[in-house]
């Protein structure tokens, strides 16, 4: 691996080392280092690009990693990875893309990654989205999201889109059973001329499920932004959404939170707030002795954090 | 040594320009301990600020340790050794008491010494290291995080905001205590906006505040009698149907 692809992977995954456990490296296309263990299977898939996951019930403390870097410029791809989590297991699943693009070629990836959770099972799934590279070609990341819960499962999904992506559809879908738990926080940051569309449901289709949907975000430059959480609920269920935006220079930033019971225990909240950083934070820390720019840094990366 | 000469702030409202600081002159030493005082709306946090460079007020001289500050910005003030505590400190999302305490300080702070300036407010540190400063503090919780904030700056004139404002009689205790051990142990000039008799007592002198002008300053053992001694005249309309 080459310098480039190195910082690509930390910065998606964390990786500065081959990972511990299972992994699938995902290089341009083609695989550059896969590793299955006793618990974890990973096979390629047969009909079309992608991996089959497949995680026995009762896997506990185990991480997968499957990271994936595009480097040249004017590479598209559509990828689907499947997720089969056994009952009762207990694992972290890190995903993350980053493109260097230092051509003129757009460079895309489409990953399309679904997630079957058996009875009890409990996963924690991270996911950066990161974009570099000083050509000209755009970087693009549409990411969808599909995950089917069985009764008592648990998910908490973390995703993350700080730096250099020039435009991302998100799509995340969510089917939860009785007892279920859903845990959502969005983490964006868009500048320049980007574009970033989230849409979210979370259907709450059981008895006693819950779903907590967090976003934060910052707009800066002439970006835009949407977001459209939605939460159903379809039984007696809680679900919480909360949008948060700070907005600068002249983004724009669209926020629809919506909620929707079929039931009449459904138990919904909203909130969603888009604004500038207040003039009172600024000059707080510029009484300690910040810079109007570092204030705003240390402010957004707080909020971002 | 802090000196300002004519001194005003005027604000644009829809009924004309409003003259909220006049003509103020102060002199206030090194390493002395003075309390600010007067009723509500008098100017007192306008002139801290405008000390602070918070809001634009004008002077024919404002002077730091000689350096004249009438035309820096707050980074530059805050950098020379002037330090603010708000009346009302704002929130932030997403940012711990440790990085708000760090950032005051300029450097990473360990736990330990997060601690020590806790404690010295009446906070338990371990309750609050890593609580965001966000809605989820109380008022009386924030005010004793920013007071902290002052005390990890450390700065060579601090200037506080009511600190006693929305703080409980157990912590208010602790807080006296730290601000006569700061005048005693440091070298730091320590202005404080107050109304409470016990901080007022622990000054070497006291400002009184009024209408945007100084009223009466001096020693604090002369000045605090005749503070006593006066009243509040009430509402006009009432006193002339007496
Ligand atoms: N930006 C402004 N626009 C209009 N009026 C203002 C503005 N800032 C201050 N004032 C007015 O100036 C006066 C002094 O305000 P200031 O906050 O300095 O009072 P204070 O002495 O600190 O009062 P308190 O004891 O209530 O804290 C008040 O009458 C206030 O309403
Ligand atoms: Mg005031």
């Amino acid at each position: 691996m080459n310098e480039i692809e190195k910082n690509l992977l930390a910065q998606v995954a964390d990786l500065h080392e081959i990972p511990i456990g299972a992994y699938n490296i995902r290089r341009d296309g083609e695989a550059a280092g896969r590793n299955s263990t006793a618990n974890i299977e990973i096979t390629s898939k047969t009909d079309k690009p992608g991996i089959d996951i497949r995680i026995k019930p009762g896997t506990k403390n185990e991480s997968v990693h499957i990271p994936v870097i595009i480097t040249q410029s004017g590479y598209g791809e559509t990828v689907y990875n499947d997720f089969f989590v056994g009952k009762d297991a207990d694992v972290l699943i890190v995903a993350g893309c980053g493109i260097h693009n230092s051509g003129c070629d757009t460079s895309q990836h489409d990953g399309i990654h679904a997630f079957y959770l058996e009875e009890g099972a409990r996963v924690r799934y991270v996911e950066k989205h990161y974009g570099e590279g000083d050509g000209t070609g755009g970087r693009i990341m549409n990411p969808t999201t599909l995950i089917y819960m069985q009764k008592n499962s648990y998910i908490e999904l973390e995703t993350v889109q700080i730096r250099g992506v020039d435009s991302t559809l998100r799509i995340t879908h969510v089917e939860a059973d009785e007892g279920c738990e859903v845990v959502i926080t969005e983490r964006l940051m868009t500048h320049g001329k980007q574009i970033a569309d989230s849409e979210m449901e979370v259907d709450l289709n059981g008895a006693d499920s819950r779903a907590r949907i967090t976003s934060r975000s910052v707009a800066q430059d002439e970006s835009v932004q949407v977001f459209r959480p939605r939460v159903v609920g379809n039984a007696k269920c809680f679900g919480h959404v909360q949008c948060d935006t700070i907005i600068m220079g002249n983004a724009k930033v669209s926020s629809v939170p919506e909620i929707a019971a079929n039931n009449v225990e459904a138990q919904l909240v909203h909130e969603a707030a888009i604004g500038r950083i207040a003039g009172d934070q600024l000059l707080k820390l510029m009484t300690l002795g910040l810079s109007k720019e570092e204030a705003e840094e240390r402010i957004i990366s707080g909020f971002l954090k | 040594m802090l000196s300002i000469r004519g001194l005003n702030y005027e604000v644009e409202t829809e009924h004309g320009t409003l003259g909220i600081l006049k003509n103020i002159d102060l002199d206030i030493e090194t390493g002395r301990f003075v309390v600010i005082t007067g009723p509500n709306g008098g100017g007192k946090t306008s002139l801290a600020k405008a000390i602070m460079g918070l809001v634009p007020a004008t002077a024919e001289s404002m002077t730091y340790n000689g350096t004249d500050i009438a035309g820096l910005d707050v980074t530059e003030r805050a950098k020379l050794g002037i330090s603010y505590g708000f009346q009302q400190p704002p929130r932030f999302k997403g940012m711990l008491v440790t990085d708000l305490l760090s950032i005051a300080a300029g450097r990473e702070l360990t736990d330990g010494e997060c601690c020590a300036f806790l404690t010295q407010v009446g906070l338990c540190t371990s309750d609050y290291q890593g609580r965001e400063i966000d809605a989820g503090l109380s008022g009386g919780e924030l005010k004793r995080i920013e007071i902290a904030s002052l005390l990890a700056r450390n700065a060579s004139l601090m200037i506080f905001d009511e600190p006693e404002a929305g703080i409980d009689l157990w912590s208010f205790a602790r807080l006296t205590e730290t601000f006569r051990e700061l005048h005693e142990n440091s070298e730091s000039t320590l202005i404080i906006i107050s109304h409470q008799e016990r901080i007022i007592r622990l000054s070497d002198e006291i400002i009184l505040i009024s209408g945007g002008e100084v009223t009466m300053s001096g020693p604090t053992e002369e000045i605090f009698p005749k503070i006593m001694n006066a009243t509040v005249p009430g509402c006009a309309f009432l006193e002339d149907r007496k």
